[in-house]
């Protein structure tokens, strides 16, 4: 099975993102989560904890993990993957950085034909 | 008919001879104990933590007032003994109490020597000996300044770790070329003083002290060269003098200690002595494992049953937190005699074993020091070590097959090996305890052998034996961490953070040696919250250590959008202000609005991009952020009062927006809400509150620690107060202490329990002083704190926190 077709989009810049913390994007119907480590390094994840959709952009940032601010499920945010007793998984999209700092994803080609709008 | 003991002292030595006596013979004495320190009886080996702030007071005492009870023992506390009529069989103090004995056991001690130079009397020159000398050096370390400690040996270099770790300047005077010289060889001296000055510590050899200057106070110490050195304090530790002037003038042979012979006897057959005033076979000691070996022999005399001390071998660590420091025995060099030494210049490692007839005469260990005690054990069991000369220098790991585990290594001992060096007990023993007595943890250990209950450096290897005896049965947290971050208890952090002066978290995280490299959403928090109240002027409020609730200042809810309380002073509103909050609830559809349990109006369902624009318009009504989302001081709930109450006796409406008024915005350990009812009736429910005030006629009861959450129940009564004043200064008294100690997410019922609702009573409502300087501390902490959030957020501050990054539309229906 194929993939689903994506865009590169830039969406922003990395100072547009706090350290140890995240931005939430709004792409049409998804919500998608960007964190900025504390090592500078970018991810994105679905905005939506696999326990009870609770909005992973607003918890605390730790190392290369989020806590979300429902009920401390703990996720990875390389793998989507959540961590110790409890099971489950978040979309992860990849992200690029370039030289100048501007801040990418790979979205759907559904939602990035209309970023330019 | 019982026999009458008098101990005269109530020290370390005589504390541990009754124990082991109460043991072997209870009941054969009536016991009375003469104590010229106004307290009880406390582990004095540890007043170097003390200083230091690694350990309190209590947590060193080692005979509770309830130890006394239980034995009978009659303490007589601050009263020196003057005289012993021997014949008569009696002894008097300095105010003329008379105590008859039949035996009598003298355990006075050593004083510490200080040295006759001029000055040497000027207030500010202190020994370092027992509990008021520390209380001195804590009270000149709080104004600051320059401390010259005279004496680089074990006490004065604990004593001058201590003060620096409590932020004073430091300068070490010492006689000799090195540190320490009567236990380290000068290549270990050497490696101390480098740590030392390390740390920040001015050391300085081959110093004489000439006179101490000042006009009232000391003002500088001059050295035998000229140099001149400005200080405010200057501590004596250059050595201690048997206490023995007392049994001199009852006729007893006193040399440069009492005289003792093997049964602990002194020249008087009804008289024994112990601890360091004691002479023995031209001995004195001032190290513990000595005197304790002692005190089993006292013990074991005055029951009648045999037993002989035959002097001691004794050996040495340095408790200062970060040096590794050990010695043991005799390694001055001879002709006779060799040596083995090994350095590792990068690790700061030195090691090296003096032998005579291949037999190990003394050791020295600095850098590594986990097998002192297998040296020590050697050299005390005159063990030929020929054999294994060759790997001697690398120790047990090396002799016995390399086990690196040290569970291991702890398994391979023999039973006969020393664990716990200051009460010398081995590791058989603490087996035995474990098997015959059904010990499963560390204060069982602790109870029953005594191992690892003074200086608690062998703790490590007394839960090694548990988990070695017990397998699986055993769990060795004798603390809870804070988290999975740190060993660190919230008691250790909220105290080393003072003590070491620790003021933003990633400062923390390195000093305490944090295992994550940025800690977890449960240590972060409560550390930043730890930092803002112990350092309110100093350290940041990190924001991305904060709960999205205390980011946004709202109540997150199930769906992600958030509630919004606007603040409402004592519980009460007006036409004006319930207009604005209709007016708020249309324009931004806000779906439900209900009443709060602490009287106020909560809006909820608010959608995040919509909050600085819901509290512009609050804010123009008036209102400001009811905090109803912090670990902070949320509502004070309230009646009438005599505004309208036919049954009501003061103003409880008033009061209460008065107490909200002077508390809203600070920060707390966890959320509190109080209350105000201005009768008996307490229609306000104040008695299940944190903190809640009850009205009376005569003035104000006040009440704490309530709670009806998780737990259910009611307040304890703190004092009662006669003006309204007074009860808002008590209340925030309280709110202060509790900031001060209390543990993240600990509301103050629990953190009552832990302290003690008396000790609090005692802070609050007896200690004027202190309640007062716990006012200006929170009234300091407001200065800064009591700002409107929403208002900040509304002018800009954190914008980034409510609004996407960008939002890219969905598709048109075209597609």
């Amino acid at each position: 099975m194929n993939a689903p077709a994506t865009i590169r989009t830039t969406i922003g810049r990395i100072d547009d993102i706090p350290r140890e913390g995240a931005r939430m994007v709004r792409a049409g119907p998804m919500e998608i989560a960007i964190f900025r480590t504390v090592a500078d390094e970018i991810y994105a994840i679905d905005n939506r904890c696999p326990h009870r959709g609770g909005p992973l952009s607003e918890g605390i940032v730790h190392g290369g993990f989020v806590t979300c601010p429902l009920h401390n499920w703990v996720i990875d945010l390389k793998t989507g993957l959540a961590q110790g007793a409890d099971e489950g998984c978040v979309r992860t999209i990849a992200t690029y950085v370039d030289a100048d700092g501007r801040l990418s994803l790979d979205l759907p080609v559904s939602i990035a034909a209309n970023v330019a709008a | 008919m019982t026999e009458k003991l008098v101990v005269i002292g109530n020290g370390m030595a005589s504390g541990r001879a009754l124990e082991h006596l109460f043991e072997s013979a209870p009941g054969r004495y009536q016991v009375t104990v003469f104590s010229a320190e106004p307290r009880v009886n406390y582990n004095r080996i540890l007043l170097s933590p003390v200083l230091s702030g690694e350990k309190t007071f209590d947590e060193i005492v080692t005979h509770p007032e309830a130890w006394y009870d239980q034995h009978e023992v009659t303490l007589v506390r601050g009263q020196t003994i003057t005289t012993i009529d021997r014949t008569r069989k009696i002894v008097e103090t300095a105010d003329g109490v008379v105590a008859p004995y039949d035996k009598l056991l003298i355990a006075t001690g050593s004083s510490p020597i200080m040295i006759p130079v001029p000055g040497k009397d000027l207030p500010g020159v202190i020994a370092y000996r027992d509990l008021d000398d520390v209380d001195r050096m804590l009270a000149a370390a709080e104004k600051g300044g320059r401390a010259v400690v005279i004496g680089g040996g074990l006490l004065g270099l604990e004593a001058a770790a201590g003060l620096k770790m409590r932020g004073m300047d430091v300068t070490v005077i010492h006689l000799a070329a090195t540190l320490m010289e009567r236990q380290l060889d000068p290549a270990a001296g050497y490696l101390l003083e480098q740590e030392m000055r390390r740390r920040g510590i001015d050391v300085v050899t081959r110093a004489n002290t000439k006179a101490i200057h000042g006009d009232g106070h000391v003002q500088a110490l001059e050295l035998e060269d000229g140099t001149r050195i400005d200080c405010d304090l200057v501590v004596m530790a250059v050595g201690i003098r048997p206490h023995a002037a007392l049994a001199k003038s009852a006729g007893l042979d006193v040399n440069r200690g009492v005289v003792v012979d093997d049964r602990m006897l002194t020249s008087d057959p009804d008289i024994l002595a112990v601890g360091e005033c004691v002479e023995h076979r031209g001995q004195c000691y001032g190290l513990v494992a000595p005197l304790y070996e002692m005190a089993k022999v006292v013990a074991a005399t005055l029951s009648n049953a045999e037993a002989e001390y035959t002097g001691s071998v004794t050996s040495t660590k340095l408790k200062v937190t970060g040096v590794d420091l050990f010695s043991a025995g005799d390694f001055a060099e001879a002709k006779d005699r060799e040596e083995i030494v090994f350095r590792d210049a990068a690790r700061g490692v030195y090691k090296r074993i003096v032998l005579k007839d291949n037999k190990i005469l003394g050791a020295v260990l600095y850098g590594e020091t986990s097998d002192g005690g297998y040296f020590f054990d050697l050299l005390r069991q005159e063990a030929d070590v020929a054999a294994d000369r060759d790997t001697l220098i690398f120790g047990r790991s090396f002799a016995g097959g390399a086990p690196l585990d040290p569970t291991a290594a702890v398994a391979a001992l023999p039973d006969s090996a020393e664990i716990c060096g200051c009460n010398g007990v081995c590791k058989g023993a603490i087996v035995e305890a474990i098997g015959a007595k059904g010990v499963t943890d560390l204060d069982g250990v602790r109870a029953h052998t005594k191992a690892s209950a003074s200086c608690g450096s062998c703790t490590g290897l007394v839960e090694q034996v548990l988990a070695l005896t017990l397998g699986d049965a055993f769990e060795a947290k004798a603390v809870t961490p804070m988290c999975t971050c740190t060993d660190l208890s919230h008691a250790d952090v909220r105290r080393l953070i003072v003590v070491r002066r620790l003021k933003s978290i990633p400062a923390l995280m390195q000093e305490l040696e944090w295992k994550s490299s940025c800690g977890c959403a449960r240590c972060r928090p409560a550390l930043n919250y730890y930092m803002i109240a112990t350092w309110p002027d100093e350290a940041a409020d990190d924001y991305r250590s904060r709960f999205v609730n205390e980011r946004v200042h709202a109540n997150i809810q199930k769906d992600g959008t958030y509630s919004v309380v606007p603040r409402m002073w004592g519980g009460v509103t007006t036409a004006a202000e319930l207009r604005a909050i209709a007016d708020v609830a249309d324009k931004f559809a806000i779906p439900t609005v209900k009443v709060t349990g602490g009287q106020r109006i909560d809006l909820l369902g608010v959608r995040k991009e919509d909050l600085p624009a819901v509290w512009a318009d609050l804010n123009d009504a008036g209102m400001v952020s009811g905090h109803a989302y912090a670990k902070g001081v949320r509502t004070v709930k309230t009646c009438v009062g005599t505004d309208w109450c036919r049954f009501g006796t003061q103003d409880s409406t008033g009061l209460g927006v008065k107490l909200e008024k002077a508390m809203w915005g600070s920060w707390t350990p966890a959320k509190v809400k109080m209350a105000v009812s201005g009768c008996p009736r307490n229609c306000a429910e104040a008695t299940c509150k944190d903190f809640g005030v009850i009205c009376t006629d005569a003035g104000y009861e006040l009440h704490f620690a309530g709670a009806a959450g998780l737990d259910i129940k009611g307040t304890e009564v703190l004092c009662r107060v006669k003006t309204e004043q007074e009860a808002i200064d008590h209340g925030i008294a309280l709110l202060q202490l509790y900031r001060e100690q209390g543990f993240y997410l600990e509301r103050i019922y629990k953190w009552a329990k832990r302290v003690g609702m008396d000790e609090i009573r005692r802070r609050i409502a007896e200690d004027e002083t202190g309640r007062t300087a716990l006012v200006e501390r929170f009234l300091h902490s407001q200065k800064l704190f009591q700002t409107d959030p929403w208002a900040e957020r509304v002018a800009g501050h954190d914008a980034h926190e409510f609004a996407p990054l960008v939002t890219i539309p969905a598709m048109e229906a075209a597609e």
